[in-house]
This record gives structure tokens, sequence and C-alpha cells, in this order.
């Protein structure tokens, strides 16, 4: 037994992207084994292994861990990124749930049907600029400090990060009118454990194309 | 100022209900403001009130309180129902979120086109048959306990009570492979604070009808 976190899920960000992430920022090292073919999926679900016989699973301190949510509050529980109380912990939920709105229509994007593609992005960019980034540009400008909760780094920085980087993918200049977020881009980055991931041969998955999403459409 | 939390939503279920069931099974008292307009919404928008322009809004413990896990998790944390340690969580949390999905088919039904909603109800009672029910099911008999983690009450009943009697109203008879859940839902209802929620008068709210789809067409459609 390794004693590693073990992540079952295809290779591709999907819903799994979000946990690789916070383990990866914790100085985490972890395992995968991905689902290639629906027989593998189908295999972890006769196994028992499957909570509601979905993905992503962690295994993780003796437990199966299902839900992406539930994972995700739990390693940062467990690695001190989720505040120092009910409070603090609150804000960061918050936060957190709204950039999962924000990555999860850019996660859909490539499944979308092709000729609605380009009014789906342009609402993804619409609501990033005029929903989500305000928010975020605006807890940075009225405390000042470098993280969103607590003068400390939190799941909510490091889910805003991979939020940014996920719309610069769909606009590079998206972040342009958010100064403060260019410079917590920029800093957060260069966090070590972050920086590492952010560098090739990570376990960082790259952006979906058109090979993962025939792939996942014969898994699932 | 009064102290209670205080619910800003539309009259009616919608991802408030489980907020109003918790603080209910808490025994906690709260006030409600219902959004009957367009206008009301777009008000509470530009007070900036709602942090990404959106309800379920919840004004607790000097927050303002948006999306409706966090409001969850924050008031499971604080009325000590969310377990007694990070595993405990753990567990409460992938039962919620399990439950929750299936909530999410029964709260999109009402606004699914005439064609469909064969086809959706059909699947509301496969999944819940089929992949949530049987789980909560085995968790029960395997420990023997009253509640799902913990042997203690924890958020992750009260969802559980909450989506046995939603999917009942759909389908009356779906309980009939589930002889622990039987038990669960009569003991979960025998609860006072759950009980006092179950009565009429309380702020529970009725199934959706098509006034409520109606007005939520009209408050949030574009």
């Amino acid at each position: 037994m390794a004693g590693k976190p073990k992540l079952h899920y295809s290779n591709g960000r999907g819903k799994m992207e979000s946990i690789r992430w916070l383990l990866a920022t914790a100085g985490v090292e972890f395992e995968e084994q991905f689902i290639e073919k629906k027989e593998d999926l189908e295999k972890l679900r006769n196994d028992g292994y499957l909570l509601f016989q979905q993905v992503p699973m962690v295994e993780i301190d003796g437990m199966k861990m299902v839900q992406t949510r539930a994972i995700g509050s739990y390693i940062a529980a467990k690695y001190n990124l989720y505040g120092k109380d009910l409070k603090e912990r609150a804000w960061i939920d918050m936060y957190v749930e709204g950039t999962t709105d924000l990555m999860g229509m850019i996660m859909y994007l490539p499944f979308q049907p092709a000729d609605t593609k380009e009014k789906n992005l342009a609402l993804i960019i619409e609501r990033a600029t005029t929903r989500y980034f305000p928010v975020y540009e605006k807890a940075l400008k009225d405390h000042g400090q470098d993280y969103l909760v607590g003068n400390k780094l939190s799941w909510a920085d490091i889910h805003l990060l991979e939020a940014i980087l996920m719309a610069e993918e769909c606009k590079p200049d998206i972040l342009s009118a958010f100064p403060l977020l260019q410079a917590f881009k920029g800093r957060t980055s260069n966090i070590p454990t972050i920086k590492k991931f952010l560098q090739p041969g990570s376990q960082r998955k790259p952006p979906t194309d058109e090979k993962t999403v025939a792939m996942v459409k014969k898994i699932y | 100022m009064s102290g209670k939390p205080r619910l800003t939503y539309l009259n009616g279920r919608g991802r408030m209900e489980s907020i109003r069931w918790l603080l209910a099974a808490a025994g906690v008292e709260f006030e409600e403001i219902f959004l009957e307009t367009k206008e009301q919404y777009e008000k509470i928008i530009k007070d900036g009130s709602l942090m990404f322009q959106q309800v379920p809004l919840v004004e607790i413990d000097g927050m303002k309180m948006v999306q409706t896990r966090a409001i969850l998790s924050y008031i499971a944390g604080k009325y000590n129902l969310y377990g007694k340690d990070l595993k405990e969580r753990a567990l409460i949390d992938m039962y919620v979120e399990g439950i929750i999905d299936l909530m999410q088919m029964i709260l999109m039904f009402p606004f699914s086109p005439p064609e469909a909603k064969e086809k959706n109800l059909d699947s509301i009672k496969e999944r819940a048959t089929n992949r949530y029910f049987p789980v909560f099911e085995k968790v029960l008999k395997q420990h023997g306990q009253d509640f799902l983690v913990g042997n203690k009450f924890s958020w992750a009943d009260v969802q559980l009570i909450e989506a046995i009697l939603a999917v009942e109203e759909k389908v009356p008879a779906v309980l009939s492979g589930f002889p622990q859940l039987q038990v669960f839902k009569i003991r979960m209802s025998n609860m006072p604070t759950i009980k006092k929620f179950l009565q009429p008068g309380s702020p529970r709210k009725p199934p959706p009808d098509e006034h409520y789809v109606e007005t939520v067409l009209k408050i949030f459609r574009k």
C-alpha cells in the first residue's frame, strides 16, 4: 500500500482537474489510474468501488471518496487550505462555488454541438467578465491582501487561479480589465508547488481536445 | 434587527427548500422575503446583495451568504449537524452530494417540456431506485444505527428525509424495496423539529405548480 492518494478518472481534466490542483498545491504526491474504455468503468462499478457508480473517485486515508465537492472539501481541510474557522470556510465555500460554476461552463464547452459553440463561448466570456471576475477583483481590492480569505492561501485561491487560466484559454486577454487578478495570477503561479504543477511533465492535464471528447463519450 | 436568519427566494421550493429543511431541523426560526417580480430581483442585484447575482440568499451572522452548498455547509457546521471529525464530515458530504444530484432531477422536472416529462419521471424513479436509495438502505443495514453517520443526527439525515418525501410525491411506492428507509422515514418524521416542519403552517413549501414555474420564468428569464 503506497499511502499516496489514488485518483480514478479518464485521462483528461474534467471534474478531476480541480482535485489534482488541490493535491499538487498542498505538495501531496498522488497516483492516477486512468479509465480508458467503458470496461474499465464497469469494472470499478462491479467491484463496488463507486458509491454512486460515478467518478471522480479518490482513494485516500482508507476511504474511497466520490463526489468532487466532498473530495475537495476533505483535502482542503486536511491540508489547512480551508480557513481558520466556520466563517472563513463559508467565504471559501462561496468563492469556490462561484469558480466551480464558471469552470463548469468551460468544461462542457467541447461537448456542446458545434453550432452552439460560438454562443456558449460568448456566454462564458460574458459571465467571467461581468459576474465572476469582478467579485474576486473586488475582494482583493477591499482587503488589499495577497489571498482571498484570511490573509492565507486557501482552496479559494487555488480554484481561482485554475479558473483564470482556463478562462484565458478561451480568451487570452480576458483579465485585461482586472489588474488585481493579473497580479494575483502572477503571484500565485509562483508559489513553489503551483509553479511545479504548471511546468511540463506535471500531472496537470491539457485542455480538452476532440480526441478526449470522443474518448469520454465512449466511456460514459 | 431580529438576529434570525433571513431567506430571500421565490415563494416555492427550488434551491432554497433544503436550506429551510436544515434550519427547521436544527430548530432555528427564520424569516423569509419572497421575490415576486423581476423588478424586486433586479433591485437586490443593484443593491449589491447577491455575490454572483443569484439567489438563494441567506443573511446570517452578519454575512450575506449565497450558493446553496456554502449556505448548507455553514448551517450544518454551526448547529453541529456535520459529524465529529473530518472523516465523518467526508461521509456526510458524500451522502449529501449524491442526494443533491437526485434532488436536482426533481428540481428541474417542472421545467422540462411536456413531451420529455414522462421520460424524466422514469429517470427519477430509476435513479432513486437503482443508484441512490440502495446506498442508504445498505448504510443503515450495515451499522444498524438510527442515523446515517456517527450514530448521531446530521445534515445527511435531513437531506435524505427531504429527498425521500420529494421522490414519493412523484413515485408513491418508491420505498417498497427499502425496508430500512421506510423505518428511517418514520423515525425522522417523528423527530420533534422535523415533525413540526411537516405540519401545515410551517415554512415548508408545497410542490411546484404551474404558477411557480411561471414566476420563475418571469423573474429569471432574460
